[in-house]
């Protein structure tokens, strides 16, 4: 006979499967269909097994230039994650370890900010993108992710920051270190592992996002999501081009949080459980 | 070294006040304690002094010069926190040299002073050691070895050893001392533990709720409580307190109680002090009620704790109250035997309705 127990954990086990594939089928079929042909690909009956060719990605190759918009999306999304560190850094320090009355409260300000809808400020950032000649460079999308993610670097790093005991940075403060130091010497060695994670956070934030990207950039700054979609115009859908286009959009950051999904864990869950 | 003073020091949180105008000289070279049960703000007081907290009202001097203001590295104190707060990423020496390094001192001189204190306090061999690899023991002896090397006017110590096990808190106990008198420094140690007060320091002050209930030597202390807090809070096993009655005030300055039993006993008390009628508590540490053979207050034997070296009683007297009693450990008594209890008029304590003594203290109690 089957304890109960064991019936529990294979069925949460088929849960986690049936989930997982669901999520990552759609990625799944997206790097497949790269490698039909247009035919294939729009095909009533799904293809699962095929010639594969590499016409579609020749061709991608020969519209657009997909370094330029690779080195866009790298320099955006690291930068948008060191400038956004380097603001909420001091910020989560100050909360952390100086909190007043009302630091509960900002901390769910900010994060309230994050529930308003992007397009309902895209105008004034439009016009405030436009009067200072923003648009289309890297710096102004890079500015915008950061503040964008801010409020959720600022989250993390606060709970981080949180782990580290008072008492450590009172002892340096006697020791004669003034607040320079104890972030320097301090807080960043100890915390590192959840500056780690959060970085990580922050790169594929930035690298995802699409909303501004597509909205405030054309050419010259424009990223890889503006490369996706360049890829579903209007002369007719290309799905193949477009499947191919996107997994080469996708796949640097996917090798990047699969090579780095402990670190991910670990913040996405930190703090969840004592 | 130096000496600390506290001028009407006071300190509240939005509003709540949790020290209620402090007003202490701490001496030069002097361990002084900082005793209390949790929550009596000695620790908050010792972070005063720090400058971890800042002070509301009142002036606190370092060597007769206003500190209140000055940031706690330039005040020149160090701290040993409860938790050891050790840099967890730094080894021992770095530990220990942080602060010389912050103070921009070259490193042979570093080296220098890292190596006294490490031969001080017997942590030669584990100076390349993380803190993690260390015993709590271990850690303890960093933390005051990082306080060592800055040579500070004044080390403070926050309930250094709590986190320790028993006997390794006595060991530290023995040896914190020694380096008090090694290092001739002044120290002002804070703990819940009346029995690490009593044996550790030159002076004890005793704080309840805020504010300084009495400061004198442990043996003043012991001896003179200045109110019925103090003299419980002081002596292991705590002193037996019974609900009386002046019955007679006598010239000499002595008075006859009637306790609730209606035994009577004479207690030396400040002329003037007492009237007839008063209610009174008669207060006696356990070590000073002796059996008798007849003739002394009666009362039952409930339980007998041996300790080995001596024994304590608990017994009840006519009046329902519960005395404990410290004897010889060879004692043969047992529970539900009746014994006749002496107590000397000269080891009693005498408290009036708000608590204070009704004995003269000498003027060295505060």
């Amino acid at each position: 006979m089957i304890s109960s127990k064991l019936r529990q954990k294979w069925a949460v086990t088929l849960l986690a499967w049936s989930v997982a594939l669901l999520l990552a089928f759609p990625v799944f079929w997206i790097v497949l269909t790269g490698f039909k042909t247009e035919t294939e690909a729009i095909s009533r009956v799904p293809h699962f097994f095929f010639h594969p060719t590499l016409e579609n990605y020749q061709a991608v190759g020969e519209r657009a230039n997909y370094f330029h918009f690779a080195w866009n999306s790298i320099v955006v999304s690291l930068g948008s994650t060191f400038l956004a560190l380097l603001l909420a850094i001091p910020c989560s320090y100050a909360m952390a370890f100086f909190p007043t009355k009302r630091t509960k409260d900002t901390l769910l300000w900010m994060l309230s900010t994050k529930m308003m809808p992007s397009v309902g400020v895209l105008v004034p950032i439009y016009l405030i993108f436009r009067d200072t000649g923003l648009l289309d460079t890297k710096t102004g999308l890079l500015a915008i992710d950061a503040m964008l993610n801010l409020p959720i670097i600022i989250w993390m790093l606060y709970t981080f920051f949180k782990e580290v005991p008072r008492e450590v940075l009172e002892a340096a403060r006697m020791d004669g270190a003034g607040p320079l130091r104890e972030l320097y010497d301090l807080l960043l060695p100890l915390s590192m592992p959840g500056i780690a994670s959060t970085s990580l956070l922050a790169i594929i934030l930035a690298w995802n996002e699409a909303f501004w990207s597509l909205t405030l950039t054309a050419a010259k700054a424009a990223p890889l999501t503006a490369f996706i979609a360049s890829f579903s115009s209007p002369e007719g859908l290309f799905y193949a081009k477009l499947s191919a286009a996107s997994t080469m959009a996708i796949a640097p950051i996917l090798l990047l949080g699969w090579a780095s999904q402990k670190q991910l864990v670990r913040g996405l869950t930190f703090g969840a459980v004592k | 070294m130096a000496t600390v003073q506290l001028k009407q020091v006071r300190k509240s949180y939005d509003g709540f006040e949790v020290i209620k105008g402090v007003d202490l000289t701490i001496r030069d070279q002097e361990l002084t304690v900082f005793v209390g049960p949790s929550g009596c703000g000695k620790s908050t007081l010792l972070r005063l002094i720090a400058g971890l907290e800042e002070i509301t009202s009142g002036d606190l001097l370092i060597d007769h010069q206003r500190a209140n203001d000055v940031a706690p590295a330039k005040r020149g104190l160090a701290i040993v926190f409860q938790s050891y707060a050790l840099y967890p990423h730094m080894n021992v020496a770095d530990n220990m040299s942080f602060s010389l390094k912050l103070a921009g001192i070259p490193k042979p001189e570093r080296d220098k002073k890292v190596m006294e204190a490490a031969r001080i306090l017997n942590l030669e061999t584990f100076l390349d050691r993380k803190p993690k690899a260390l015993s709590g023991g271990q850690r303890q002896r960093v933390a005051i070895g990082r306080a060592i090397v800055r040579d500070p006017k004044v080390f403070l110590f926050d309930e250094p050893l709590s986190n320790l096990d028993a006997a390794l808190r006595v060991r530290m106990r023995l040896e914190l001392t020694k380096l008090h008198r090694q290092l001739r420094a002044t120290m002002i140690y804070v703990t819940h533990d009346q029995v690490e007060a009593m044996t550790m320091a030159d002076r004890i002050v005793v704080l309840q709720a805020g504010i300084i209930e009495q400061v004198g030597s442990p043996m003043d202390l012991y001896r003179y409580p200045r109110n019925i807090f103090v003299a419980g809070f002081i002596g292991s096993p705590k002193m037996n307190f019974m609900e009386a009655s002046i019955a007679q005030v006598l010239q000499g300055g002595s008075v006859v109680v009637a306790l609730a039993n209606g035994a009577t006993l004479s207690v030396p008390a400040v002329d003037g002090m007492a009237g007839a009628g008063d209610k009174v508590t008669v207060g006696i540490r356990p070590e000073h009620i002796s059996l008798a053979s007849s003739d002394g207050i009666s009362a039952q034997v409930q339980t007998v704790e041996h300790l080995g070296s001596e024994s304590y009683l608990h017994l009840n007297i006519a009046s329902g109250e519960l005395l404990t009693v410290r004897i010889n450990g060879e004692t043969t008594v047992v529970p539900d035997q009746q014994v006749q209890l002496k107590m000397e008029p000269r080891s009693l304590h005498l408290f009036n309705k708000e608590g204070s003594t009704m004995r003269s203290l000498p003027t060295s109690t505060a």
